[in-house]
């Protein structure tokens, strides 16, 4: 846990220690201990995030950016202040660069109709990738249906990695905004986008970058990856639902027209017209989700206090030892097999439905996800209606690998 | 694991592995296609209703144990049965899934085996979603249904 450790130790994260964070894990379920692998889905939260959110009702209650009352402001302050929290994980240059949304989804609605649909002409192409989650698919349908334009869809090899020569194929002079997700919540890809920015800003096309399941396993940086648009959300980075944040670079913001209108975007109103904010509070039309934001706030502090590093390399050892673990229980097959992965492991079992194992995972007290991860077109790709999902987190264990290759031991054992 | 057997009775994994009545029906009257856009799955319900009785039920269809195997162990108890005697059938049975304890009456022969799925209530769908489907082919609307 100190980022200081002496360079020839190998500094190994303490998950029992971090458990103790999190009130959540240390329950019973069906009579077995919690093994919570579904972090995709969303993460437990830590005290850090529940004392901030309780702390800020218990003290600071109050509304944002108007009243002169002392609550007012000391809400007014933790709120901006969690903007520069955001600002800074995401090592973006300006805080003024950070909107808060309800979601990552809310985040690419946001860019699609602000930036994307008062620049698309008929016959003008989105380009997006065969692995989006469906929250990078169809608000882009949405302005293309609207606009005339065109949704082109980079495909996915076997393995589920982007191939790239077809990326850059498709890029086209009429390409208007490449959106990608960083990494793949259905198959734990992590996709190139560096590589892949660069590629498209060499043809003058701006890069939305979906990073929902990023933000929890990797350290992002925005300036460094030169995207457009950067959208995540704070429930899978052990913050609260409900609230997220699209970084975009502020010569983007200030060229967007308003998403949303109501109070807190405008500067005046009559009756006559509006003169809007500046950004980023021209995107944050209504009274915002405060007490989110702090959580959101306390929750990146949490994270960045351990160390993405540390996370990181617990997670990847958690990955790779669960991915032998579990090839080994008979008639497994994996979806997604990337050479760089995180957190994700999708699979599918001879003879037995995905939300049959789902089941009696649970009856074994381990929560899985077993569907289609909102990501229907992954799942058609692979040739499967639905796949078990497990995903790793800062707080898991090899233990808890081990119970779930028993869990899965035990559905061959009912379906044979 | 007792649990599991008890929602994972012989019967239903014996009908998840060798479906009954599972062919797509030229001569069909009436279809219908059932989704559950919750977990994805999907089935279509082929019928040959003659003078007010089914005379022939098949269905094709992608889901889950306890979806495929109601499926199946539903065409068996409905084929030959008046269509009003299968309706009466489909509401015992939504009941006994949904605790409803209102049974009396109703033969319910091996649809006894899904009684185990009413504690889960995430599953009932799957083991009721054949039956919507069949309720909407016998009042032949061809639109689809989805449990949603």
């Amino acid at each position: 846990m100190n980022p200081t450790a002496s360079a020839t130790v190998t500094p190994a994260l303490d998950a029992e220690l971090i458990r103790a964070d999190f009130p959540a894990l240390h329950q019973e379920v069906n009579g077995h201990p919690l093994v919570y692998l579904d972090n995709a889905a969303t993460t437990q939260k830590p005290l850090a995030v529940i004392d901030a959110v309780r702390s800020f009702y218990e003290n600071d209650c109050s509304n944002v950016h108007r009243g002169v009352h002392r609550l007012s402001q000391r809400a007014t302050v933790a709120f901006e202040q969690a903007r520069t929290t955001v600002k800074n994980h995401l090592g973006a240059a300006d805080s003024r660069e950070i909107v808060f949304t309800r979601s990552t989804t809310e985040g690419i609605n946001l860019v699609a109709s602000s930036f994307v649909r008062p620049r698309l002409e008929p016959g003008d192409e989105v380009l997006i990738s065969a692995m989006e989650h469906h929250s990078n698919i169809v608000p882009w349908q949405l302005v293309c249906e609207e606009r005339g334009a065109r949704l082109v869809v980079v495909p996915i090899d076997d393995d589920g990695d982007i191939i790239l020569s077809e990326y850059e194929r498709l890029l086209s002079e009429r390409t208007r905004i490449v959106g990608v997700v960083h990494v793949s919540n259905a198959l734990g890809t992590v996709n190139p986008v560096r590589e892949m920015i660069a590629t498209a800003h060499a043809k003058g096309v701006p890069v939305l970058i979906d990073g929902a399941q990023a933000v929890p396993h990797l350290a992002v940086d925005v300036c460094d990856l030169d995207c457009d648009f950067y959208v995540f959300s704070a429930h899978k980075v052990y913050g609260p639902t409900g609230i997220g944040a699209l970084y975009a670079k502020r010569d983007r913001l200030l060229e967007m027209a308003p998403y949303q209108g109501g109070g807190d975007m405008i500067l005046s109103v009559t009756f006559a017209g509006t003169t809007y904010a500046e950004p980023p509070h021209r995107f944050e039309a209504g009274t915002p989700n405060i007490e989110g934001a702090i959580g959101l706030a306390a929750a990146l502090d949490y994270v960045d206090g351990i160390g993405l590093d540390l996370i990181a390399a617990h997670e990847s050892r958690l990955l790779t030892d669960a991915t032998a673990a579990v090839l080994a229980v008979p008639g497994i097959r994996l979806v997604g097999t990337a050479q760089r992965k995180a957190s994700v492991l999708s699979f599918v079992m001879d003879g037995v439905h995905p939300h049959d194992i789902g089941t009696i995972l649970d009856s074994e007290g381990i929560a899985v996800r077993a569907g289609h991860h909102c990501a229907q077109p992954v799942m058609a790709r692979y040739g499967v209606s639905a796949t078990v999902r497990a995903s790793f987190a800062l707080y898991n264990t090899a233990e808890e690998i081990d119970a779930l290759v028993a869990g899965l031991q035990k559905v061959r054992e009912v379906f044979g | 694991m007792s649990d599991m057997r008890e929602l994972y009775q012989e019967v239903i994994l014996d009908h998840n592995k060798r479906p009954r009545n599972c062919y797509v029906m030229d001569c069909a009257t009436r279809t219908a296609d059932g989704h559950n856009p919750l977990c994805g799955d999907v089935v279509k319900v082929y019928l040959r209703i003659e003078d007010g009785v089914i005379e022939e039920i098949s269905f094709q269809g992608e889901g889950c144990a306890i979806c495929t195997a109601s499926t199946s162990i539903m065409t068996e108890s409905v084929k030959g049965k008046r269509v009003e005697e299968a309706k009466e059938l489909f509401e015992g049975f939504h009941e006994m899934l949904t605790g409803v304890a209102a049974e009396q009456g109703v033969e319910f022969g091996k649809l006894k085996v899904f009684e185990g799925v009413r504690e889960y209530p995430v599953r009932v769908k799957c083991a009721t979603l054949a039956w919507h489907t069949l309720n909407a082919a016998m009042d032949n609307g061809d639109k689809p249904v989805t449990t949603q």
